[in-house]
């Protein structure tokens, strides 16, 4: 079959490194996620399971510096590891996500010398699985409206409010949870899993990440020390900086769901027969076929200028959601169109491509909506704010 | 310990083959390389030794021109703590053993690994030509390898069994499929550490190739796969005596 994903020799773009880096990540998907992620899903069975073994092949921590556990790659290699998780299923890039970009980040970027030498080689080599409160129940979009809020005691905070709809919560061993303190300015708070008045119920009755555990982070009077308060940064500045890492993430793991999923529709379409004729003969799916590869090449030339600008410390945040809600759009489209060149094959889950299609309606509406991706770049055009 | 393990540069077994200048030279343009399997699988074994506690030192060894550099660096990102590149086209057997001979009698090791053969030419030549060029044992078709003291001890797949054989250092081994379980999967921390590791470039002594290649030819195009129904046995059974004429 033709290497639709090198259909404009992006391989060359990359370095004798950058492939080395996807060509472990996706052997190791292919051994280990592939063959259970189908029953995973089904059974509702959650990949955290697997972290151990994304900090043992370095595919958490790969931006972060070596000298806290990390393998202080650049974010091309990031980007590379994300797509080849996403390959597998969404749940798994979606914990790597969580824990390099969401959790080891603002701890690198915005935390004290202690703090980062106490967690990040831990949850670097995967003995610490992390979890990101921002979302709340009353405050997904705006999360400026945050109620969850902090009140000064003696050593340190009392937190309270609940958080929701958060990846690992139920498995997490530590949260960075963000709060408002007296001064209504938003810190972040390193919340540990033992810590008296902090819970952290599961979400279920999800069709959608079913290998991801989901949660809820309840804190009733939970003491917060002085020493777990992440003071490099305040404001919203603060989760908007994880997102930002985590968002270009995403734009390079979308592509490895899309890729699986035009990967099974090529195939399909050349062996299937209708009329007495493979269907990959009818033009109506040639013309299925050419838009998502094209669409498909398109997004895989954004990710990458996004992770060369990245690398420069030039990525603006208007780059990173232009770039997220394209290519997760995108990948969403060319699995609902694969989907349909699988006929009722593709509701099956003999097929990636409905898990795909499923997992993808949380990842355009995760770290931004796609509408509020549109207001985001809207805003950066027109310098009109139309979110309210 | 030191040991030198022979990395073959070879194309992906997913790869079109195409042949230039009249079929006698095989094309390498858009053709993917990889280590040769036996070796990936020869190099996990090693490695596993090392973690159990070995004190082992890998020296990965291929003969080739500079290209080859990415697959030595490839085998460095797995575990091997250095690599030494014969710069030269390895153009036959003789000529490749002599070379690794000579990269033998530089350094100190203790015993050589290859793989059975390298899957692109299939020659399985060259570890059997190094032992005897060396004067030391030689183990064809390993399919398990343990070192134990001052003795190595190996498993061979023969005829309707299996045969255990035992060699002192040092010996040239030959690994085959079961030589470890699965290729080890280089780790991110793995390929940065792999950026430090220096690969050595040695001249070739000067011996010239004995055998040369006139022409390849390609297998017949396959016809295509027909895919008949898992129920549906008599019609397999009829497909393969009408038309495979297999039965
Ligand atoms: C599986 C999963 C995992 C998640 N993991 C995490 C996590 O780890 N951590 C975390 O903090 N959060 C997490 N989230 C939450 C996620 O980020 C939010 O769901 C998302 O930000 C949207 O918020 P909401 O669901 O409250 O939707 P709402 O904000 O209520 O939005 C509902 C709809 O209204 C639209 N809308 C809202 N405001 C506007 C506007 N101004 N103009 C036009 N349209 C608007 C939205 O686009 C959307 O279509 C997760 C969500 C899911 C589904």
């Amino acid at each position: 079959m033709i290497n639709f994903e090198n259909y404009f020799d992006i391989d060359t773009l990359l370095s004798e490194e950058h492939l080395l880096v996807r060509n472990s990540a996706k052997k190791w998907v292919s051994r280990t996620i592939s063959p259970i992620a189908e029953e995973y899903n089904r059974l509702e069975k959650s990949m955290h399971s697997f972290i151990k073994d994304l900090g043992e092949y370095g595919f958490i921590a790969s931006f972060i510096p070596l000298e806290y556990g990390g393998s202080g790659m650049d974010y091309i290699s990031y980007g590379l590891i994300m797509q080849e998780l996403e390959r597998g299923d969404s749940a798994i890039r979606s914990s790597a996500s969580v824990q390099t970009s969401l959790v080891m980040y603002p701890i690198w970027k915005f935390g004290s010398e202690e703090q980062r030498k106490k967690y990040l080689p831990l949850l670097a080599d995967g003995s610490m699985i992390g979890a990101f409160g921002l979302t709340e129940p009353n405050h997904g979009s705006d999360p400026g409206g945050m109620e969850t809020h902090v009140t000064e005691t003696e050593g340190g905070y009392i937190l309270n409010g609940a958080k929701m709809w958060i990846t690992n919560a139920p498995v997490c061993d530590i949260a960075v949870v963000w709060a408002k303190n007296e001064n209504n300015r938003i810190k972040g708070y390193l919340v540990e899993r033992n810590f008296e008045g902090f819970t952290s119920p599961e979400t279920k009755n999800k069709w959608s990440l079913k290998a991801s555990a989901t949660g809820e982070l309840v804190f009733n009077n939970v003491f917060i020390p002085k020493a777990n308060v992440l003071e490099g940064v305040s404001g919203l500045k603060g989760p908007m900086m994880c997102l930002n890492s985590a968002r270009y993430g995403i734009a390079w793991g979308v592509l490895g769901a899309a890729a699986a999923c035009i990967e099974t529709a090529l195939n399909y379409s050349l062996q299937r027969k209708q009329f007495r004729k493979p269907i990959a003969t009818f033009q109506l799916t040639q013309k299925k076929l050419a838009e998502m590869t094209t669409e498909f090449v398109k997004a895989q030339l954004l990710a990458w200028r996004l992770g060369i600008l990245m690398n420069q410390g030039k990525a603006t945040s208007a780059q990173i959601s232009m770039t997220k809600r394209n290519n997760v759009f995108t990948a969403l489209t060319i699995a609902r169109e694969s989907r349909q060149i699988l006929g009722a094959m593709g509701i099956t889950g003999d097929f990636p491509i409905m898990r795909h299609m499923m997992n993808l309606e949380s990842v355009i509406t995760y770290e931004g909506t796609h509408d509020i991706h549109l207001l985001i770049t809207g805003n950066d055009l027109t310098r009109i704010s139309a979110f309210y | 310990m030191k040991v030198l393990i022979c990395i073959g540069h070879v194309p992906d077994t997913t790869s079109k083959i195409r042949f230039t200048d009249n079929a006698s030279k095989f094309d390498k343009s858009d053709i993917q390389f990889i280590i040769g399997p036996y070796e990936e699988l020869a190099l996990t074994r090693l490695l596993d030794i090392k973690d159990a506690g070995t004190d082992l030192h890998i020296t990965a060894v291929n003969v080739g021109p500079v290209e080859t550099e990415a697959t030595l660096r490839k085998a460095l990102a797995m575990g091997a703590d250095e690599a030494v590149r014969v710069n030269a086209e390895p153009l036959d057997a003789l000529f490749t053993a002599k070379q690794i001979a000579e990269v033998y009698k530089k350094g100190t090791y203790d015993f050589i690994v290859t793989g059975k053969e390298s899957i692109d030419y299939n020659g399985g030549q060259v570890d059997g030509m190094i032992a005897e060029i060396l004067g030391i044992p030689s183990i064809p078709s390993a399919s398990k390898f343990e070192i134990m003291g001052s003795v190595a001890k190996a498993e061979r797949e023969i005829d309707g069994g299996k045969e255990v054989v035992e060699a002192a250092f040092p010996f040239v081994i030959a690994a085959q499929k079961g030589f470890a379980i699965d290729p080890r999967i280089p780790g991110m921390r793995g390929i940065m550490a792999a950026r430090k590791k220096e690969i050595l470039v040695f001249e070739p002594s000067e011996q010239a190739n004995i055998t040369k290649i006139i022409h390849h030819y390609l297998p017949e195009a396959k016809s295509a796969c027909k895919k008949v129904a898992a129920d549906n046995v008599e019609e397999l059974v009829r497909l393969l005596h009408e038309e495979a004429k297999v039965i």
